[in-house]
């Protein structure tokens, strides 16, 4: 029991550190913010680290970090030119994160649509505190999990996207969190917040990338507010280093015809642990989840989903692949509840696994939950090899076995990446799945018979 | 639609309700040493087994009872429950049918089981459990011939003391969770099964529980071995008498099936589940787990379980021997008040084990319903192979269903596939019937019937009947 107290004792002798630290340099900080953290760190005192007992933990061990030792930054130092590499060649606009701090250099919002506002979580509370005190934790109190809590204790930075009514931003806004490799790990509690107007449309690109022998902690909340019949496609494009650790939670709140559509794509990190939870709250409301995990090594990738239908005539489609090689563990665990008197209602739910290895594990559990009788709702979920058979078939049209096994492996990942518009994205995730295919599998050939196959 | 009819029918008595006035020999409410002491006493147990019953009495203490499940109830007074209620005379048992009492006998005319009947007719041996004690067996010379011992586990106990002690608690250990334990300090009586080498059972083995004296709780403890070769079709029946105290069932069922051994058990679960306010009802907390240890062997379990408040049962197969498969059908219906939380775990140890899971889930009324489900694959379950279908029938918008499938896997030969669905009772189907002349009710419980035909198929004859009768039943009049 000492044990577990030092963990987190340690976690809040560090947030005393940093809220002194900050009181003496940027004076106080509003009265809210003070009691909210307070709130958190109370909170996240009282539940501690979750354990393997906790049933939404069965899966996941967080001890790597519990017993981490991590500072904090206000270092926003990167190399330009390994920034560059690593960003995505979008056509966006970009903030940028280096552990957790905002990097005007690396920033570039180009010219945003009119009643668009999209800037750093600091800026917004220096610039009208009281605007984003109010939905900031309208979604997640600091009950959700010990690691809401604990980021709500030591959140300072983040994004903050306001889209006025009827707005519609073309080009996609892309979060870009890069993590930094230093003498000491780090963490940072990130936090984003999105209010969508209603019938407003945007895209937005959270991409999770940084120097390959970063060892951080990352513990980001999302709250993303979707108003009458607003649009919103969120990419979570995970590339963090492999002794990256991630822990988020994603809070979506889907007023009357909003639709919300979630691309959970899942490369690197070696610890991570994603909880993505849609309340359906008005009729029309439509959630799209669809994810796409690869793990290798000794990757841990969890993913929590949950489609809450609120209100009757209420869609979910969710979707999640899992590839798992090496001695990679995945985690799924999706669920949708079907409130009382929420008639009318479709929650489909399909989760497919490839284990390449011997010693990959997945652990799938899909759940439904369901009080109303008018509903049409299901689930599948498989876990399997590839297909002999369909090999076979490639292998008699002079297709050798390693390519044939790295074409049906891409074409395993396609049936998500097919729904992915954004090129930059889908090939960023073609590629590291082929790239990380055992070596064993023809690389040149195999893209080249892609190719071969996209142009006929 | 007629729903003033379908009230009356919904509101319906509990049928099977009604007590027996037999003179029972209780203990006070109350667990302590003493009490275990009492019972091992009573049922002439050797030593070593009392000592087995206070170990699992010491590790009970130590344990708290699960909350994981989808269940709502209040807690449990332990010390409320009186632990042993025996028929009198018991040490006169009656050798043959004639010499029952015939009180008892006239509460099985009363269910429609008449013993004699049915033992002469189906030529199905019956040990039936009235109460605590067994009362009497039949066909056991016939089954003695063939080699096969069918008796009670405390008659069990006493000659077969090295069967007992080679396989008691291997399937179902004593710590393995609170209701176990609960069990294995308190047993009173359940059977005993044992199929040696090579032998097919000459006929289906057969228990009918009943629950009576109020405010006793039923321990059963039922292990089943079958060696080498052997076969046994096994079935386990219950009805229960009317009352107002919630009664706890909390049972163990343990399985064995050496090399190529095959057993299947059955049951039909029909304990009053409490009135239309969820008052009264019986808790039903059983464990059941077969072990299938052998190469080739092969354990099914069939259920269909209508009845009682609080049903939290997962029969499992623990999958060890090469190419072993595990089978689990089940029908669960729900309705008034009732709570189930109910499914099966198969754990795939061994290397080309199969396991198939068919879960058919009814609700209507305020009922609420769980599958829960655990499919494991070891890493030495080369070519482990499962399929899972669990699917649920919504009537009425007060009830609940739910599932929770847990897939554990950690192997890459395996194959694993898991399909559930959820709907009502579409109105496109009852239309296309009653366009044909079929009255509402008949299409709903052809409907209803047809969703769980694929259960009712693994059930043995007999079973099937009843089990379609049971689900018109509980449910006729849940529309509307």
């Amino acid at each position: 029991m000492s044990d577990v107290h030092s963990e987190v004792s340690r976690f809040l002798e560090r947030l005393k550190e940093r809220c002194a630290e900050r009181d003496r340099s940027q004076g106080r900080e509003p009265s809210w913010i003070a009691a909210r953290r307070q709130a958190g760190a109370a909170r996240f005192e009282a539940l501690g680290f979750p354990t393997r007992r906790d049933e939404a933990w069965k899966y996941t061990d967080v001890r790597a970090i519990a017993r981490g030792d991590f500072a904090l930054t206000d270092s926003a130092d990167f190399s330009p030119a390994t920034a560059a590499a690593l960003t995505l060649p979008l056509e966006a606009h970009r903030l940028t994160f280096i552990d957790g701090v905002f990097s005007a250099a690396l920033s570039d919002l180009g010219e945003l649509p009119s009643g668009v506002a999209v800037l750093p979580l600091s800026q917004a509370l220096a610039e009208n505190h009281e605007a984003v005190g109010g939905p900031l934790g309208r979604l997640t109190g600091v009950d959700f999990s010990p690691f809401s809590a604990l980021n709500t204790a030591f959140m300072e930075e983040g994004a903050v996207v306001r889209l006025a009514p009827g707005s519609v931003v073309e080009k996609p806004i892309l979060l870009q969190f890069l993590s930094r490799s230093g003498a000491k790990p780090v963490m940072s509690h990130p936090r984003i917040l999105v209010e969508a107007g209603s019938r407003s449309q945007a895209t937005l690109v959270e991409h999770h990338v940084g120097e390959s022998e970063a060892a951080n902690f990352t513990n980001l909340v999302a709250e993303l507010m979707l108003d009458r019949g607003a649009i919103l496609t969120h990419y979570k494009l995970q590339e963090a280093p492999l002794a990256d650790l991630h822990v988020a939670s994603i809070h979506v709140e889907q007023a009357r015809d909003s639709r919300y559509t979630s691309f959970n794509l899942n490369l690197g990190g070696g610890l991570v642990r994603n909880d993505l939870i849609s309340e359906l709250n008005g009729e029309g409301a439509e959630a799209n989840f669809y994810g796409l995990f690869y793990g290798q090594g000794r990757q841990h990738i969890d993913n929590h989903t949950l489609a809450n239908h609120n209100a009757p005539r209420t869609f979910s489609n969710e979707n999640y692949k899992g590839i798992l090689d090496d001695r990679a563990r995945g985690v799924f665990n999706g669920k949708v509840v079907v409130k009382r008197d929420s008639q009318k209602i479709e929650g489909f739910q399909s989760n497919a696994n490839l284990l390449l290895s011997d010693r990959a594990e997945i652990d799938a559990k899909p759940e439904l939950e369901i009080y109303a009788d008018d509903v049409k709702c299901s689930h599948g979920t498989t876990t399997g090899q590839l297909d002999e058979e369909a090999i076979y078939a490639l292998r008699t049209r002079g297709i050798d076995l390693q390519t044939a096994r790295g074409l049906l492996t891409l074409a395993f990942a396609g049936e998500v990446l097919d729904r992915v518009d954004l090129d930059a994205v889908s090939e960023r995730v073609e590629l590291a799945v082929a790239g990380k295919l055992p070596e064993r599998f023809n690389l040149a050939g195999l893209v080249e018979a892609s190719l071969a196959l996209h142009d006929e | 639609m007629a729903s003033q009819e379908m009230e009356q029918l919904v509101r319906r008595e509990y049928k099977e309700g009604f007590v027996t006035d037999i003179e029972s020999e209780t203990v006070p409410p109350g667990l302590d040493e003493s009490v275990i002491a009492f019972i091992s006493n009573k049922k002439g147990e050797p030593e070593w087994m009392l000592e087995w019953r206070i170990k699992a009495y010491h590790q009970w203490l130590k344990m708290t009872p699960p909350s994981w499940a989808h269940l709502d109830y209040p807690p449990i007074d332990y010390q409320a429950i009186s632990y042993y209620s025996a028929p009198k005379r018991p040490e006169d048992r009656p050798q043959s049918l004639d010499e029952v009492d015939p009180k008892l006998l006239e509460t099985y005319e009363k269910l429609g089981i008449p013993l004699h009947e049915r033992a002469a007719l189906a030529g199905v041996a019956v040990d039936a459990v009235f109460d605590s004690v067994s009362v009497t067996t039949t066909f056991k010379h016939k089954l003695h011939e063939a080699g096969v011992i069918f008796c009670s586990i405390s008659e069990a106990i006493r000659d077969y003391p090295e069967l007992i002690k080679q396989y008691l608690g291997t399937v179902v250990p004593v710590a393995d969770n609170y209701f176990a334990a609960l069990n294995s300090a308190v047993f009173t009586d359940g059977s005993f099964v044992f199929v040696p080498k090579g032998v097919t059972c000459p006929m289906e083995l057969s228990t009918y529980f009943r629950i009576n004296a109020a405010n006793t709780g039923q321990f059963e403890r039922t292990l089943i071995i079958c060696e080498e070769g052997a076969q046994v079709s096994y079935l386990e029946g219950c009805t229960a008498p009317m009352r107002d105290e919630n009664q706890l069932h909390a049972a163990v069922v343990e399985l064995v099936a050496l090399d190529d051994a095959y057993i299947k058990y059955s049951t039909v679960q029909n304990w009053y589940p409490g009135d239309e306010n969820g008052k009264g009802g019986i808790y039903n907390f059983v464990t059941k787990r077969g072990d299938c240890r052998g190469d080739r062997s092969r354990i099914s379990w069939t259920q269909v379980e209508t009845g009682s408040a609080i049903t939290w049962k997962y029969p499992s197969c623990v999958l060890r021997g090469k190419d072993s498969i595990g089978e689990f059908y089940s029908v669960a219906v729900t309705n008034g008040r009732q709570q189930a939380d109910t499914g099966t775990k198969m754990i795939h140890i061994g290397e080309g084990t199969r396991s198939y899971i068919v879960s058919k889930g009814i609700s209507a009324g305020r009922s609420n319903q769980s599958y829960r489900g655990l499919v494991k694959i070891g890493p030495r379950a080369k070519g482990a192979r499962n399929f899972t279908q669990c699917d649920s029938l919504l009537i009425g918008d007060q009830c609940g269903a739910h599932t929770f499938p847990y897939q554990e896997i950690g192997n890459s030969t395996a194959t694993i596939e898991h399909e559930a669905t959820t709907s009502k009772i579409g109105e496109d189907q009852l239309f296309y019937c009653q366009s044909r002349g079929i009255s509402e009710e008949d299409a709903v419980s052809m409907i209803v019937n047809g969703f769980c035909k694929d259960v009712f198929q693994e059930l043995p004859m007999e079973f099937a009947v009843e089990a379609e009768a049971l689900l018109n039943v509980t449910l006729e009049g849940a529309v509307g």
